[in-house]
């Protein structure tokens, strides 16, 4: 175990500070540390995308992030999208759109795909299904097909609803 | 009672949209130590040592323990014998033992406080291995007897189901055409990695496992075997699962060592495999080499099949001992009239990493052997390829067929409506000749573009499963049953099934899920059976507490139980709306004497055990159509079509989802997904990057129908599995499209059907032409 | 799948970085992105003693304009050129934004960087291809002080470049503008690393003729490789697609390609032989509408 260093991040809008091993995964300090549970961690190696959170608005994968990394960032997760309470609150309509298109099967990738899905919608709310197929192809599911996710994302472009805060545009120019 | 038959949303959803799944790695339990396995690197070697002292003595380890730990612990047994087959010599020990058959086989458990540390501990246990000769071919190693089983060949036995005299129809059939073929090696690869949560109470002395899926019981009952503890000292407790595919919930060595490790320290223990170790650790599956040979007539009828194969059954035989193989052979003769057929499959032990069961066991490969083969024979017979199966195909007046056959025990008995009839509905809703007529006028501008079509037969729904359903004071609906939640549904299936019999809205019904204290036995989610056989038994169930319950409404409203009918989560008098009593109020009075009975369980509660004693047989058709790039060899489906026959659809948009889901699956087969080894059997696909599922942006638009025109005859919702029939026809029509958009004289040889391969194809046909 | 122990730091200036680097010697990794570095780390691929973490450096971040060439600062992420306003790269290099899409998915684009992935040395990668085929310099902060490494002498095999320990890539220069660049690659999936890529640059001259022209392929051999016989033949030319095709075929002959599990050396072959027709197309067809555009009353 190397010294831990501290960690300065808000997560869905609360601010946290930490002290962390310095190789923990983004993933793993909001899951382990913040009780953030809903993010999900499929591979461990950016390729599934089921990790994506937002961070400064950007989607990113989780795993591919040290929570180091992650300091003086806002981070928003799947937690953050229902209304009001993460466990009670009533479905925002992105998520309202996935259960009525039947877009989640085991349901493992669907945080992931939500987090991706909401990103699109704050930048492109018009996109359409092609630009909406680009960007689901970043992530993997292995039991729905994608074709409900795309459809579920498509209808969530209808509603006319703003899927989030619109000071969250900002440019991805930091690594 | 309009609950079946409508596409209700899904009970599930609402906590996974939230981030409230409830997976195994949300279980946190305190004190909790983290369980990582050690594996060989190496395909085959016989263990000189293992030196775990460096791994031990690391701060925060816990434990590490090694095959000498478990001396005398049996082998991991399997789930269904097969007759004239002993697998003993083949079964998988908890951590190897003496040798190491794979790369991947555990050979050490390291127990930490913290996954980094267990991670950081496992790369201290020093092996010291001496390398044996690898074989990593199925068909060329099928007689070697490798040292590292002394006495015992690879060939671990063979399956034969055969019938009629195949040698004299071949023997005087005017055309035989043969092929060669080859599937490639495959996984169901679930998002979410396995996992087990177990604890030991040393108090209540009772162990709680978290995470166990598709077979909960079989494996309490294999679990407390090995351990040596009383299968009721042993609680499964439901989770979701981030699906299954037949892969997840086998019971595997990690199954084993999480619950020992549990009761060894007496601290919970957590496993939870990355995705590494998955890749190399969990089922792999369908890599079969197959010959296979059909005969005609002069009018193109099919006289017989021959097939033999070599199933690579890698390092072990697993619990799902012959299943594959007794899937591949019984089924190979498909939807067809056929006088005679023989198919063997010979099981082969390899240098990689184990198979098992994965979506369409044996039919993925039967239905791409045999209907690839149809297409070789009607170019060679020279008629039509859809023609050719429309002479072929079992008609309604033949319907049901008895294949003189014992599949599992039970009658084969093809109990559909007519196949023919199905081929020729499907093709017409989705346009099957506009489809060639478009390919044909691609080919005349020179692109690459061909149509294949496949006819499948199915199997779903065999053994027995049991549910309870009970109705509490305040009404409360709770069915708990045997199935398990691998993603497809499920719980929402269920609840739709017990919400037609109270007449109540389907979310109002509680599901419960393998949970081991609640019901004491049940089969299990495999093999397209948790709707025909778990579902039947719930509908028993349900139907025992509204018999209890017509009974005390009988008394409490003082009239003739038959007069009674259900309306809306209560009993009334027919006709007579105002006399009514709720299932709440009629659970609250029969806890009383009046209604109490020796022999009988207060309550209403009922119990309810369904035994298919046969197999249903869906079927369906597949069609594709694709464009080959010819500078890349890539292949890209341009349309996708599935029909299948379901008999009753309890929620058609979940069925639709299980064919569209299923064939995406199918299609990574076909086109994408493969495991190949080097030549010292190291596993070169170890990532999602490697190992390559379909991606949104790889798919044309999936349609599929379903037909509801033959309710199954054997259960009494005339259901047929759904889970399977996506996925167990694509690599036959992908890879009949490719056939005929390359205009290839032969087969494609293998799947899957990777660029190189395709461009390999095209430069042997381009050889051909400069021949002839 | 998790990191093996690493001390980590977060210098504020480059300086500060390079004396890190150089503390720690061949042991120490640069952290830019982590999208290359990350995945080995998981598992255990990598196991570096630190990591110097260069977030803070923000200067290392944009482009711009220097002597006539277009400076990328090694922290400029996939995505930030994608989505570049900059009339320099927008008019002069369109290439780069076209090639940042190639890469991965948006959300592999948002962190990882040209810096990062120039770095890690990829043979298939499209930095590394686009920097061999355009004859971009590479700015390198040593111990000793900056220095610039050519394209050219930068990759020296796979995954290994000319960086020596203590050394810190601050940027890439693109020496002059390029319009009619284009890149063509195949990878099993889009946003995968591609099998094999290829670059290349036509321009014509007044007389309709091929004045100029380069070809790269990456994915072939172990580092991004001109093909000069192809590049020949081609100089001069009447643009005519029996030319390029002819031009491809000899590229692709001359390659050594290497096998591995993704490809065999064929396919790679085969591969490299369409792809660099296909961008050679693109290429042409950018610098004719060019030429028209020029040519047009």
């Amino acid at each position: 175990m190397t010294t831990p260093i501290p960690l300065e991040l808000s997560a869905n809008g609360a601010a946290h500070t930490l002290a962390v091993d310095p190789r923990r995964s983004l993933a793993d300090v909001l899951r382990r540390d913040l009780g953030l549970t809903g993010t999900t961690v499929g591979c461990e190696t950016g390729v599934c995308g089921s990790c994506t959170v937002l961070v400064n608005g950007e989607p990113v994968r989780s795993c591919l992030m040290l929570a180091a990394q992650a300091d003086g960032t806002a981070v928003e997760t799947v937690e953050s999208l229902a209304e009001n309470d993460p466990t009670s609150g009533r479905l925002n309509p992105l998520q309202r759109s996935f259960k009525e298109n039947f877009a989640l099967q085991c349901g493992f990738c669907t945080p992931g795909f939500l987090m991706l899905g909401t990103a699109l919608l704050r930048k492109e709310p018009t996109a359409d299904r092609a630009r909406i197929t680009e960007c689901v192809a970043a992530n993997l599911c292995r039991c729905t097909g994608y074709a409900a996710i795309v459809d579920a994302v498509e209808a969530a472009t209808r509603t006319g609803d703003a899927f989030g805060p619109e000071d969250q545009e900002q440019e991805g120019a930091d690594a | 009672m309009n609950a079946i038959g409508v596409s209700v949303p899904r009970l599930e959803d609402d906590r996974l949209l939230r981030g409230q799944g409830r997976f195994h790695d949300e279980i946190v339990r305190p004190g909790q130590l983290w369980l990582r396995v050690v594996r060989s690197p190496v395909a085959h070697a016989r263990i000189r040592g293992i030196d775990v002292e460096a791994a031990a003595a690391l701060p925060g380890v816990v434990d590490v323990i090694t095959a000498a730990d478990l001396a005398g612990m049996p082998r991991i047994p399997v789930r269904q014998p097969s007759p004239g087959i002993d697998f003993t010599p083949y079964l998988q020990p908890a951590l190897a033992t003496g040798f190491v058959q794979y790369v991947g086989d555990p050979v050490a458990a390291v127990l930490a406080e913290d996954p980094y540390l267990a991670e950081d501990a496992a790369d201290l246990v020093a092996l010291d291995l001496e390398e044996l000769p690898v074989s990593l071919d199925a068909r060329a190693g099928a007689t070697l007897r490798p040292e590292s089983r002394p006495g015992e060949s690879a060939l671990v036995g063979t399956v034969d189901f055969s019938y009629g005299d195949v040698d004299e129809v071949f023997a005087t059939a005017p055309h035989v055409v043969a092929a060669d073929l080859k599937v490639g090696r495959h996984s169901g690869t679930p998002l979410e990695p396995r996992g087990l949560v177990a604890e030991w109470n040393a108090r209540a002395r009772r162990m709680t496992v978290w995470g166990a899926t598709k077979v909960p019981y079989f494996n309490r009952r294999v679990t407390a075997r090995m351990l040596g503890i009383a299968e009721h000292q042993i609680h499964m407790l439901e989770s979701d699962a981030g699906g299954s595919f037949g892969i997840r919930g086998e019971f595997y060595p990690e199954d084993l060592l999480v619950p020992f490790l549990a009761l060894r320290t007496g601290r919970p223990v957590k496993w939870t495999e990355d995705r590494t170790e998955h890749l190399i650790a969990a089922n792999h599956a369908r890599e079969q080499e197959h010959r296979i040979e059909l005969a005609f007539d002069e009018r193109y009828r099919l006289l017989g099949l021959r097939g033999e194969a070599w199933l690579d059954t890698g390092g072990y035989i697993r619990t799902h001992g012959a299943v594959v193989a007794a899937l591949t052979s019984a089924l190979m003769s498909g939807p067809y009239r056929m006088a005679a057929c023989r198919s063997r499959v010979h099981i082969v032990t390899t240098n990689k990493t184990p198979v098992g069961t994965y979506r369409a066991p044996g039919r993925f490969q039967h239905n791409f052997v045999r209907e690839h083969a149809m297409d070789l024979a009607a170019d060679r017979l020279g008629v039509d390829p859809v023609e050719l199966r429309r002479i072929n195909l079992l008609d309604g007046g033949e319907l049901p067929h008895r294949r003189p056959l014992h599949v599992f025990g039970a009658p084969m008995l093809l109990d559909g409506k007519d196949h023919l009839e199905h081929f020729d509905k499907s093709r017409e809703i989705f346009g099957y000749d506009t489809w060639r007529e478009e390919a044909r006028r691609a080919r005349e501008q020179g692109r690459l573009v061909g149509t294949g079509c496949a006819v499948i037969l199915e199997k779903a729904g065999l053994g027995h499963d049991s549910a309870v359903v009970d109705v509490g004071v305040t009404g409360a609906i709770r069915v708990a049953m045997g199935g398990a939640n691998v993603g497809q549904g499920v719980e929402t299936v269920m609840a739709q099934i017990a919400a037609e019999e109270f007449d109540v809205r389907t979310e109002s019904v509680t599901v419960v899920l393998s949970d081991t204290d609640i019901l004491a036995d049940g089969s299990g989610t495999f093999a397209s059976r948790t709707t025909v056989v778990g579902g039947t038994a719930v509908k028993l169930a349900a139907e025992q507490v509204l018999a209890k319950a017509r009974r005390v409404a009988a008394g409490l409203l003082g009239t003739d139980p038959d007069r009674l009918v259900v309306r809306d989560g209560g009993l009334e008098a027919d006709g007579e709306p105002g006399r009514r009593v709720t299932l709440g109020e009629i659970a609250a009075a029969s806890f009383a004497p009046p209604y109490v009975r020796t022999g009988e369980e207060p309550g209403l509660i009922g119990r309810g055990t369904y035994l298919a004693d046969a197999m249903t047989y869906p079927y369906g058709a597949h069609y594709a159509q694709a464009e080959v790039d010819p500078g890349t060899g890539a292949v890209k489906l341009l349309r996708y079509a599935v029909s299948y026959e379901i008999g009753r659809a309890v929620n058609p948009a979940l069925v639709h989802a299980q064919l569209v889901g299923g064939t995406v699956q199918g299609i990574g087969g076909a086109l994408f997904e493969e495991f190949p080894y080097d030549e010292r059997g190291m596993p070169l696909a170890t990532t999602l990057g490697d190992y390559l599922w379909p991606r949104a942006s790889d798919l044309p638009e999936i349609r599929t129908e379903i037909f509801e025109d033959s309710p199954a005859p054997g259960n009494p919702l005339g259901v047929r599995g759904a889970g399977e029939g996506g996925t167990a026809g694509v690599g036959a029509a992908v890879a009949n499209a490719v056939r005929d958009a390359l205009r290839l004289t032969g087969t494609v040889g293998a799947l899957p059907l990777l660029p190189d391969r395709v461009m390999t194809l095209m430069k042997s046909q381009d050889d051909d032409g400069a021949t002839t | 799948m998790k990191p093996p122990p690493f001390a980590y730091h977060r210098p504020d200036t480059a300086e500060e970085a390079v004396q890190l680097l150089t503390e720690y010697g061949p042991d120490a990794r640069v952290l830019a992105g982590g999208q290359s570095l990350l995945p080995l780390l998981n598992r255990r691929l990598v196991r570096p003693i630190a990591l110097v973490d260069v977030a803070r450096l923000a200067a290392l971040r944009g482009t711009g304009r220097q002597d006539g060439a277009l400076r990328v600062g090694a922290l400029t992420t996939h995505a930030a050129l994608e989505r570049t306003a900059d009339p320099h790269v927008r008019d002069g290099l369109p290439v780069l934004p076209e090639t940042a899409r190639l890469i991965g998915h948006l959300p592999v684009r948002v962190r990882g960087t040209v810096g990062g992935s120039l770095a890690h040395a990829d043979p298939a990668a499209e930095w590394c291809l686009l920097a061999v085929l355009l004859d971009a310099d590479l700015d390198v902060l040593g111990p000793e002080g900056q220095r610039t490494i050519p394209a050219a002498e930068f990759f020296t095999g796979a995954h290994r470049t000319a960086l020596a320990p203590g050394d810190l890539l601050t940027g890439v220069r693109f020496p002059r503008p390029a319009a009619t660049a284009a890149v063509a690659e195949y990878g099993p999936q889009r946003g995968s690393l591609p099998l094999v890529a290829a670059g290349a640059e036509i321009v014509l001259g007044p007389d309709g003729r091929i004045a100029a022209t380069r070809i790269a392929l990456g994915g072939v051999e172990d580092r991004p490789v001109r093909s000069g016989t192809a590049e020949q033949a081609l100089l001069g030319g009447v643009p005519e697609p029996r030319l390029l095709d002819h031009a491809a075929r000899l590229a692709a002959k001359d390659l050594d390609p290497r096998a591995d599990h993704r490809a065999p050396a064929g396919y790679r072959r085969d591969l490299a032989r369409t792809l660099t027709g296909r961008t050679l197309a693109a290429s042409l067809a950018r610098s004719t509408a060019r030429l028209q555009e020029a040519t047009a009353p």
